[in-house]
């Protein structure tokens, strides 16, 4: 689960770690407040929405409006909040479709001496959490990762004992961070891998970490992702989530309990298994066709899921043909097929339809299809699938 | 032989009492398995299904002599639940239950090391050894005895590849779903050396996914150390950056992960990559015919 700028910035607020003084605004006026109540010489507004790239990005109906600007005064700041708010902005991480802008942060300006980059994700190959810093602040991280790795420092930790105080030491060395900085450093480092434990994060990023000129750190922006296997304890950590930020059919999905992620190609797909999901992406691909979707209905699926499935797929005007692809296992063949016969009464199918079945009931289920109305492409293993699937959807 | 499980494993179902537990072990014992015993905190002295139920998992080593255990318990709980079996001494222990947050199983992983215990899951199918023992939730009825091992990240697109292996004739020695989790108890890497040791298995079938870097380690691995033919599928080819497949630990992050990153490493050791998932049979034909 991803939140907000604002959002993690005030959650790093509580856990008494240097942030800009901010405050968040819904209109042009309250920019204007804003900016009045913060009183500094300038501020930087910042468009909220869950993707990176903002400060590159820009407004699709303004191109010469970006999603992160510096401004010198409260009717700037206000032309500037009414410039972004209600508005698509559209960054690398958007798409081209860009997303809608419902809140700004109003943010004071901060005297800038260096730029460095700080994360936290957990290491699968050592079993750690681990804090990684790079002198190359602001950037793009990924790109410093593939091009320069030696630029980026790490150091693994025990969730339960936490950072210790010489393993910022070392980082300083590396990043030439000194004097009474590195006590800084120290309070700064440590308390955001507590909070990244404590909060079950699955991404906690300050980029860029700032070093003021006084020689403070500061998390001038702020990342953070949740694990959401973790969101049982952490009720108040759940209602910072903003659906108006996901993608609607996906939310849908996840309130019937599958799991689906959608793309850009005509073939709808549903399938039992995130594996087996992932190979018939894979396969329409290799036989010519795009896939429009990722769709897992999961192993226990009964007939009301798999229909709300199907009524995702179809909703989607994008979908020229659906390939049904199941092995049953727990998930009988028999529950596959009757849910494609509810569905058909419920949805109607208005694309042609592949199904292949394998496993658990299979004969039963084929035979249900067959001496149903429905009119149904059945395919024998997974390439005849593919074959007929793209050939149907042209 | 076999890895992990074989005839005479005896096996705790921790979670018995429980509706997937329950009817999961019935699968299990229909099967074949020795499952001799079930543990639910607060329901011993119970029967279910013809065996004990007990309150704790020592109870029920202590009376029944117990060698592995599955684990069905719901998420919040499973981390306790396996570390009840490492400390009670069991040496196999397959935790299938889906949702354990990756901070808990940071603690279970670190707990574990240098102990001697073989963890596989979370989240996971389980593992089976053909016509002697399963443990999970796999169909047994795919599966044919035989000598290719089998080991994956994924549930159905495991039991896709048994189906494939058996119809090209082929049997299974031991097949195991390592799980779909950022972090699990046991990589391709222990089961290669494990594959490698046993007289029954005589090529491996690997199946791994988008995500993380198991696959190039185990790629490297293979290279150095494993003298059996392998052959190997990567689910997760057209899948974007940024985006979680259904897997917690299927997601292409910061640029690592990425399926034409492990093909390249696993052709460079050898290894007899599927082109297609249609091709996961023929592919360990292929191996063994080298």
């Amino acid at each position: 689960m991803k939140i907000h700028e604002f959002q993690a910035k005030e959650l790093l607020r509580k856990a008494q770690i240097a942030v800009p003084e901010s405050i968040v605004a819904r209109s042009a006026e309250e920019a204007s407040a804003a900016y009045k109540q913060l009183g500094g010489s300038f501020a930087v507004v910042k468009a909220q929405i869950h993707a990176g790239g903002r400060g590159k990005g820009t407004i699709k109906t303004n191109p010469d409006q970006r999603g992160v600007q510096l401004v010198k005064s409260a009717e700037e700041a206000a032309t500037v909040a009414g410039n972004l708010l209600g508005n698509d902005l559209v960054t690398i991480q958007t798409g081209p479709a860009g997303k809608t802008v419902n809140q700004v942060l109003v943010e004071a300006g901060c005297d800038i001496a260096r730029e460095l980059y700080m994360g936290i994700v957990i290491d699968r190959a050592c079993g750690l959490p681990v804090l990684m810093v790079s002198s190359e602040g602001g950037v793009n991280i990924e790109d410093v990762a593939a091009n320069t790795p030696e630029l980026i420092f790490k150091e693994a930790f025990d969730p339960d004992a936490g950072l210790q105080s010489y393993q910022v030491r070392k980082l300083c060395h590396r990043l030439n961070i000194t004097g009474k900085s590195v006590r800084s450093a120290d309070a700064f480092m440590r308390a955001m891998c507590k909070l990244f434990i404590q909060l079950d994060c699955s991404l906690a990023e300050i980029n860029p970490l700032v070093v003021t000129g006084k020689g403070e750190l500061i998390a001038l922006d702020a990342k953070i992702a949740f694990d959401d296997n973790a969101m049982f304890r952490h009720k108040d950590i759940a209602e910072l989530r903003d659906i108006s930020e996901e993608d609607p059919a996906e939310v849908r999905a996840g309130e019937a309990d599958l799991s689906y992620v959608q793309l850009d190609g005509s073939i709808g797909c549903l399938v039992n298994g995130a594996g087996l999901a992932m190979s018939t992406m894979d396969l329409i691909k290799l036989h010519g066709g795009e896939p429009a979707n990722f769709l897992d209905v999961g192993g226990g699926a009964q007939v009301e899921q798999v229909t709300q499935a199907f009524q995702i797929l179809l909703d989607d005007k994008k979908v020229k043909a659906v390939l049904v692809n199941i092995f049953g296992g727990i998930m009988r063949c028999t529950t596959i097929a009757n849910a494609i016969l509810e569905s058909y009464k419920q949805v109607g199918f208005n694309v042609p339809l592949v199904v292949r079945l394998e496993g658990t009931e299979v004969e039963e289920g084929r035979r249900i299809l067959a001496e149903s109305d429905v009119d149904i492409i059945s395919a024998k293993g997974l390439t005849d699938a593919a074959n007929k699937v793209v050939a149907a959807a042209g | 032989m076999s890895i992990l499980i074989n005839k005479s494993t005896r096996v705790v179902c921790q979670g018995i009492t429980g509706r997937a537990g329950e009817f999961h072990s019935k699968n299990c014992i229909d099967y074949g398995t020795q499952l001799v015993a079930g543990v639910t905190p607060g329901k011993g002295g119970q029967e279910v299904l013809g065996v004990p139920v007990y309150d704790t998992v020592v109870e029920a080593v202590e009376k029944q002599g117990v060698d592995a255990s599955m684990i069905f318990v719901p998420p919040p709980f499973t981390a306790d639940a396996i570390m009840e079996s490492v400390d009670a001494g069991i040496k196999t222990v397959v935790a299938i239950t889906e949702g354990v947050p990756v901070l808990d199983m940071v603690r279970v992983y670190n707990a574990i090391q240098g102990r001697d215990v073989n963890l596989i899951g979370p989240n996971c199918p389980g593992v089976i050894t053909s016509d002697e023992c399963k443990i999970g939730i796999m169909p047994g009825y795919i599966h044919k005895k035989g000598g290719v091992g089998v080991m994956s990240r994924s549930g159905t697109l495991t039991y896709e590849a048994v189906w494939q292996l058996s119809e090209v004739g082929l049997g299974q020695s031991t097949c195991v779903g390592l799980g779909g989790d950022p972090i699990v108890g046991t990589s391709f890497i222990d089961l290669l050396k494990m594959y490698q040791e046993d007289d029954q298995t005589e090529a491996i079938m690997m199946i791994g996914e988008i995500g993380g870097t198991a696959e190039e380690e185990a790629a490297a691995f293979v290279k150095e150390n494993v003298t059996k033919p392998v052959a190997a599928f990567i689910a997760g080819r057209t899948a974007p950056p940024g985006k979680r497949m259904g897997h917690a630990g299927a997601i292409i992050s910061g640029g690592k992960g990425t399926a034409a990153e492990k093909i390249a490493a696993l052709e460079d050791a050898g290894i007899e990559v599927a082109q297609s998932p249609a091709d996961m049979g023929t592919a360990i034909q292929r191996a063994m015919a080298k």
